[in-house]
């Protein structure tokens, strides 16, 4: 077990220097970083002048190892538009998007698994029918639409609730909802799917045979094998929220790492935008690896292998 | 009646009809799933409306008319032609815009899908053929690419790059080979042990000839299901980044760019930002439905 879970940290490390690599050359996409950074009306000189003093005429490899150094001590350079260190802006907002990812896989974990369980408990009734269509729906529908609607029903018709901005409670439930629905849908599917599979296998049978009552076999046998894949997708699922969280954020005002860097993009604050990335993928890795960890504990086959 | 020596002979019936193309027969049994039919027909209307546009609009999905702007669905003009969705802020007619802009969602999602495809293909059969530390490599290249937020890494690179057609596809299908590397990588992992490949090899057939002709073909079906699938994630990211200002650019109408306009109008005219994601919707599912027949029929094993 020590030794997978010592192979599975290489893997993320090697992953986040693979991370580090692209983040590094989105700057350099249009082969001029300097032109990128400058406002569009700097002169020819101006450019030329700024290309020296950021070292942009050495050696691509060098200027990496540069950059690298600077990122594992969490140096971005400063923001363009802020003065401020990049890395503290995106810290800053940090706090935020974990909330509303948090709160949107909390609500999908909530809705999702009993009503996956539901269905396949009751399969082809109408309480199927009814979660199969909306988890069908829900996979379909874009976030930035659902989020437009759920303003115009409760906050421009209905005026219940807020449109825009963090405070409290209130302000969370339109984009948790926004955010967590396709990952509801997502886990729903799974759930039900994963169900039907367990259910129909012998030792269930066995379970029944020997008199165990239903609430049992559903809730302790059959759910303990169902929920190894459902931790694997709460691992992808993280990615799709964190993700998610950009559009989300920005419809909502939300002021999180997402609507920051949509921000920085038009603004062209780069430095905010390489770290903001880097940070949401080193979120990512790092969440993936405890979901790893979880398996071996939750999965004993993983442990042995 | 048994043969003497005990080995009894089947004779297998002879079809009475010429032998059925597969795909017809794959046809024959989607078509008994009613929600894969459903979302067959709606991919159909997709498709036909987008390329008979000026044959089902009369329309112009560009040109202004500021004396019929913001006017409500089913609105008819001083020539009685009907706006069934309504018009927007600048008198355009909502229907037509929306029809006029699946034109962008399907071209960027067939090529998209295309790019991507091919590119995943390729690494899964390279991967899975050969295994060991090209198998590494390329597996920890998904696991970096799948690192990053889609979304956020697609508007990075857009914005620096500019927003444009060709850059959207490029950066879509560059981005998106993953899934299909995965799966094609675990067919190829299954089928490289039965038979007919290890005769090949054992015949002495070149790597690329036993990875063309014999595996290939093998590992097709289960990407076709995931490019169907595919496709509908790569329009709703095509919408979102036209929504968010970094897809193909105004006057083009797209999906994206209608629900960004309207949005502006949300407490006065609600049609403009309802209608164009009722047909993200609908187009989605559709394809959502679609995929799903095709896997329950052609692979049901597969899990994607």
């Amino acid at each position: 077990m020590k030794s997978y879970l010592l192979r599975r940290l290489w893997q993320a490390v090697l992953v986040l220097f693979g991370v580090s690599v692209v983040v590094f050359l989105i700057l350099h996409l249009t082969g001029d970083p300097a032109a990128l950074l400058l406002p569009p009306d700097a002169t020819a000189e101006d450019i030329a002048r700024f290309r020296t003093a950021m070292g942009f005429d050495d050696p691509v490899a060098v200027q990496y190892l540069r950059f690298l150094k600077g990122a594992l001590r969490g140096d971005f350079g400063e923001s363009l538009r802020h003065g401020e260190p990049a890395m503290t802006l995106v810290l800053e907002r940090l706090p935020a998007t974990f909330q509303l990812a948090g709160a949107g896989l909390l609500l999908a974990l909530c809705l999702a698994i009993p009503a996956g369980i539901l269905s396949a408990v009751k399969r082809n009734s109408p309480v199927d029918y009814v979660s199969t269509v909306v988890a069908l729906t829900g996979q379909a529908m874009p976030t930035f639409w659902l989020g437009i609607m759920l303003i115009l029903v409760f906050s421009v018709r209905l005026n219940w609730l807020p449109s825009s901005g963090r405070g409290g409670l209130e302000h969370l439930i339109l984009p948790a909802v926004t955010l967590g629905l396709f990952t509801t849908a997502r886990i729903t599917r799974l759930t039900r799917s994963g169900m039907l599979e367990v259910m129909g296998q012998d030792y269930i049978r066995t379970a029944r045979a020997k008199g165990v009552s239903e609430q049992p076999v559903v809730w302790k046998h059959a759910l303990k094998n169902a929920s190894i894949p459902i931790i694997t997708i709460v691992g992808i699922e993280l990615g799709t929220l964190l993700g998610g969280s950009v559009i989300t954020e920005t419809i909502f005002a939300w002021p999180g790492v997402g609507r920051l860097s949509v921000q920085a993009i038009f603004n062209r604050d780069y430095p905010v935008v390489q770290a903001a990335v880097f940070l949401l993928a080193s979120t990512f890795v790092f969440l993936n690896f405890i979901v790893d960890v979880a398996y071996t504990w939750l999965d004993p086959r993983i442990r042995f292998r | 009646m048994a043969p003497p020596n005990g080995v009894s002979t089947v004779v297998l019936p002879m079809p009475s009809a010429p032998e059925e193309r597969q795909w017809v027969t794959t046809l024959k049994r989607l078509a008994r799933r009613r929600t894969a039919l459903f979302g067959l027909a709606v991919v159909a209307v997709v498709i036909l409306s987008a390329v008979g546009a000026p044959l089902v609009t009369v329309f112009d999905p560009i040109e202004q008319d500021i004396n019929q702007r913001l006017k409500e669905p089913g609105w008819r003009n001083a020539a009685g032609q009907a706006h069934v969705l309504g018009t927007d802020h600048l008198g355009r007619d909502i229907l037509a815009r929306i029809i006029y802009g699946s034109r962008v969602a399907l071209v960027v999602g067939l090529s998209a899908v295309l790019i991507s495809g091919v590119l995943g293909m390729a690494i899964g059969l390279v991967s899975g053929y050969f295994g060991g530390a090209v198998d590494d490599f390329f597996m920890r290249l998904a696991d970096i690419q799948l690192a990053f937020p889609f979304i956020l890494l697609a508007i990075a690179v857009i914005g620096v790059l500019g927003p444009s057609l060709r850059n959207i596809i490029v950066v879509i299908g560059v981005s998106s080979w993953v899934v299909y590397a995965r799966v094609v990588r675990g067919e190829v992992l299954s089928i490289r042990e039965r038979e007919f490949v290890q005769a090949a090899i054992a015949l002495g057939s070149r790597d690329g000839r036993v990875v063309l002709r014999h595996v290939l073909p093998n590992a097709f079906t289960p990407w076709l299901v995931v490019a169907t699938l595919d496709m509908a994630r790569v329009i709703v990211i095509e919408s979102a980044l036209s929504f968010l200002g970094l897809g193909v650019q105004p006057p083009t109408p797209t999906w994206g760019g209608m629900l960004a306009d309207g949005r502006v109008y949300l407490s006065t005219a609600w049609w403009l930002a309802t209608f164009p994601g009722l047909a993200i919707l609908v187009t989605v599912l559709g394809i959502n439905l679609l995929g799903d027949g095709l896997r329950d029929t052609l692979d049901p094993r597969l899990k994607v």
